[in-house]
């Protein structure tokens, strides 16, 4: 056994995954039961999919496994060996690493130092950093990931971001990843590319526990998937047999139709409600374009190419040095929010914990934080109607089962983005600016969202839309814009096929 | 599921669930006054209350306004430095114009130099904790400029009205006392109802997303430090009115007893949380201990390691329950 444990350390990373099995997991948040009685046992070196609705308690699973949060009843074994697991160590020790959404870096340090934060290698009390280059290398080749040790974290895209922390959990020894909606915030080709390395760990004897709400990609990835609804274990189950449809009804326990819904044609005579015409930022150069009422855009472009930043232009959020903006032939003054959102131009932002959200606040303040004068008297809330309001704004984006009061840092992910969702929903728009509408919600929230986007428009909103996910913006937008390096490089109409999207996009 | 906590829809639409965190430090409040009740014979008497109103006013009024500053985002270091520029104009102004004069120059004097202080900390965009400590300065020196470094007072047949805030009024209480409670409900439910009171919590709480929900922050902060200069004047004419003079060096060091008290009380200084109640809860428990130590006969300068031991356990049971709930 001491030699075991001895190898265990020396060679972490090359020794075989444990199965896991927990039974009876309980977890409650006062009144509220997030799981209840889950049992189910993951074999090792599977890819294992765990899926459910928003709220259904996978991250809470996740957790639990690696040790952020403890459970509150039901017991865990690793081959067969009860263990105790109170604390990230604890799980760290016994080989599972959790790698959650929000991801763990410290960004002013380097790669290097965050892959080997807190366990680097030394002789005596000294530093041997030589002896972790060396390692960083190896488990580069293991990974086939292409990262500089030098490059300081916060510097990198989110991708490489992600790959640091993945090496950091290699580096720690971990043979089991818990991997909390990793490809929710890639691009397609980053996305393709950690998948690739999901796989190839695998291979080499890694358990990896994946969340995801892409359902083909859980498809075309897991050995098997767990399912959850309302906290409760549904089902374990091989992957082979399923198919998209078959495992909505399991996560839903109904029927339902996640298809885009079909986006009513433009009427011709509908007028030019924005117009932007050569809008420039330090971000963006000379932007140009228009929609109409009842109209949807979508900008298409790979991470970095300017599609947030042009949002941001257009909402007078980022300041701009050239080119103006036009609501209804009136001119908005230049970098002033306040500007747009008095002519009728809502945001809604790419980042829910930085941008979107208050998190120290209810959900319904954050719902009606964009409105406020509109249920005012004398700068007093009016709070009975806030309360309906926001109740409304609930229900019509699925928010199920959140009281307006209850602090937003308690939803889960795809819950607080269909509150921020709702934020703009209190008082319809007449322009509005979606960055990644659906990021984490799930599919059914997801065709909400969508239906709710077409919706809008159909009563006359002139919405654009950007999204890193090209069936999102095909299936959504009459036309498509392309960006590269910040400028609108190419301009397509709704039956574009999302070969000629990506060709022009990736285009040098 | 036994429901023992019953949730009760109030206007406002929150949900009140009774739990020790919210108000565990109301019943700290409680066994300290419990204990003080039972241990002399002095402490529940009206004649001691009026005296702890009294003793609570100065802290109280700058307590209020650091919790509007601290859910902000913001900490104001400058509020006793603008209070005595306010109090010496304020002394100033009653020798040529009279009393009457001289207490609205001295709050007009507050709420300029606090709006001041907000312009300076919002258009350099210095940390407000550093940005305040150098305004602090140039205020306490602005003070000994104008005074020559002496104490002013107002002119001796102007005295006694000059004294008004120590006088007795509502319910015995001086007028001080009550000058401090009225503040504390105003802005209590400026911060619970108003939209300034939300937009306040979501500057503090998250800015980025305030700004990008139409909020202008840079006009919160300056109201925020302009009101923090108008408590401050308050609690300088107090001051004033009590000792009967001003100078520059009066009331050095209680900005800080301010903010504590407001964190004993529970508000949160990483912004974006808190309530108006808690900074008076917070007052009060220190008010109350430095006046149990005069009751019990203790040596005072013990006083002074409970309250730093306050403090500490204070700001550590909200990081202990903190992770409590999140775990
Ligand atoms: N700290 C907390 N306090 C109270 N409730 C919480 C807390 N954390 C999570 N919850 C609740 O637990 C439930 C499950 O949350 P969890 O984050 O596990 O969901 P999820 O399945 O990961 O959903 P998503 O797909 O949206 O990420 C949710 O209803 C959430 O509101
Ligand atoms: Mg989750």
């Amino acid at each position: 056994m001491a030699i075991q444990q001895l190898e265990k350390h020396e060679h972490a990373s090359r020794r075989t995954a444990p199965e896991i099995t927990v039974s009876g997991i309980g977890k409650s948040y006062g009144a509220t039961q997030v799981l209840r009685d889950v049992t189910l046992s993951v074999t090792p070196g599977e890819i294992h999919g765990i899926m459910g609705e928003n709220g259904a308690g996978k991250s809470t699973l996740l957790k639990i496994l690696g040790g952020a949060i403890t459970a509150d009843s039901g017991t865990m074994e690793l081959d067969g060996q009860p263990v105790r697991i109170a604390t990230p160590r604890d799980a760290i020790s016994h080989g599972i690493s959790l790698i959650s959404q929000e991801l763990a870096l410290i960004p002013n340090l380097s790669v290097l130092e965050n892959v080997f934060l807190g366990h680097w290698s030394n002789r005596g009390s000294l530093l041997s950093p030589n002896r972790d280059c060396d390692h960083f290398a190896r488990l580069l080749e293991e990974t086939g990931f292409e990262l500089d040790p030098r490059a300081t974290v916060g510097t990198l895209p989110i991708g490489q971001q992600q790959q640091v922390e993945i090496l950091k959990a290699l580096a720690r020894g971990a043979k089991v990843l818990c991997m909390d909606e990793p490809t929710a915030v890639l691009n397609e080709a980053e996305k393709e590319k950690l998948l690739q390395v999901v796989k190839r760990l695998a291979r080499t004897g890694t358990t990896v526990l994946i969340v995801s709400h892409y359902l083909e990609e859980v498809l075309g990835l897991v050995n098997r998937v767990t399912i959850l609804r309302d906290g409760q274990h549904i089902v374990t189950e091989d992957a082979g047999g399923h198919t998209p449809e078959s495992l909505v009804r399991l996560m839903v326990g109904r029927e339902v139709d996640f298809l885009i819904p079909d986006v009513p044609q433009v009427p011709s005579e509908a007028g030019t409600v924005i117009r932007v015409a050569g809008l420039t930022s330090a971000k963006v150069k000379d932007i140009s374009l228009e929609v109409r009422r009842g109209e949807i855009l979508g900008i298409a472009g790979l991470v970095g190419s300017g599609r947030s930043e042009t949002l941001l232009a257009v909402f007078g959020a980022d300041r701009t040095t050239g080119g103006h903006v036009e609501i209804n032939g009136r001119r908005i003054r230049p970098s002033s929010i306040r500007d747009s959102i008095k002519a009728g131009i809502a945001l809604i932002p790419e980042s829910r914990k930085e941008q979107g959200l208050v998190m120290s606040r209810p959900v319904g303040e954050n719902i009606a934080l964009s409105t406020l004068p509109a249920r005012s008297w004398a700068g007093f809330v009016r709070t009975r109607r806030e309360w309906t309001e926001v109740k409304d704004v609930s229900k019509s984006v699925d928010l199920r089962g959140a009281r307006p009061g209850q602090p937003i840092a308690n939803l889960s992910g795809g819950n607080q983005q269909k509150a921020l969702f709702g934020k703009w929903l209190l008082n319809p728009p007449a322009v509005l600016l979606v960055d990644e509408p659906t990021r984490g919600v799930d599919i059914a929230a997801k065709a909400r969202i969508h239906s709710i986007i077409v919706e809008l428009a159909a009563r006359g909103t002139a919405v654009i839309v950007v999204s890193s996910e090209l069936e999102e913006v095909l299936g959504l937008s009459h036309r498509i814009h392309v960006m590269r390096h910040g400028r609108i490089v190419a301009e397509f109409d709704r039956n574009a096929t999302r070969d000629e999207v990506m060709t022009s996009a990736f285009l040098k | 599921m036994t429901t023992t906590s019953v949730a009760v829809p109030s206007s406002a639409g929150k949900k009140f669930n009774l739990n020790f965190k919210d108000f565990g430090i109301v019943f700290g409040l409680a066994a300290i006054m419990l204990f003080l009740t039972l241990n002399t014979g002095t402490f529940l008497t009206g004649r001691n209350f009026i005296n702890l109103f009294d003793q609570a006013a100065v802290v109280g009024l700058l307590a209020a306004a650091a919790t509007l500053c601290i859910i902000s985002g913001v900490f104001d270091l400058s509020s006793t430095a603008t209070l005595a520029v306010s109090a010496i104009s304020g002394v100033m102004i009653t020798q040529h114009f009279g009393v009457a004069a001289g207490f609205f120059g001295a709050l007009l004097v507050g709420a300029l130099l606090g709006s001041i202080t907000g312009l300076i900390v919002v258009s350099t965009k210095v940390n407000s904790f550093i940005g305040t400590l150098a305004v602090s300065i140039i205020y306490r020196g602005l003070a000994i400029v104008i005074t020559g470094g002496s104490i002013v007072a107002p002119l001796p047949d102007q005295l006694a009205s000059f004294q008004t805030w120590t006088w007795p009024s509502l319910l015995g209480l001086t007028a001080g006392s009550v000058l401090m409670l009225a503040m504390t409900v105003v802005l209590g439910i400026v911060l619970w109802r108003t939209t300034f009171g939300r937009r306040i919590y979501a500057v503090g709480g998250n800015q980025e997303a305030a700004r990008l929900s139409g909020i202008r922050t840079g006009s919160i902060h300056v109201a925020v430090f302009a009101i923090s200069g108008l408590c401050s004047a308050m609690a300088g004419m107090i001051l004033a009115s009590r000792a009967g003079s001003a100078q520059p060096a009066m009331a050095i060091g209680i900005e800080l007893t301010a903010i504590a008290a407001v964190v004993i009380g529970g508000t949160s200084i990483l912004g974006g949380q808190g309530a108006m109640w808690r900074a008076f809860v917070g007052v009060m428990i220190l008010t109350v201990i430095s006046n149990g130590f005069n009751l019990l006969h203790w040596d005072t300068t013990y006083q002074q390691v409970v309250t730093g031991v306050l403090i500490l356990v204070a700001v550590a049971a909200d990081g202990l329950f903190f992770r409590k709930s999140t775990r």
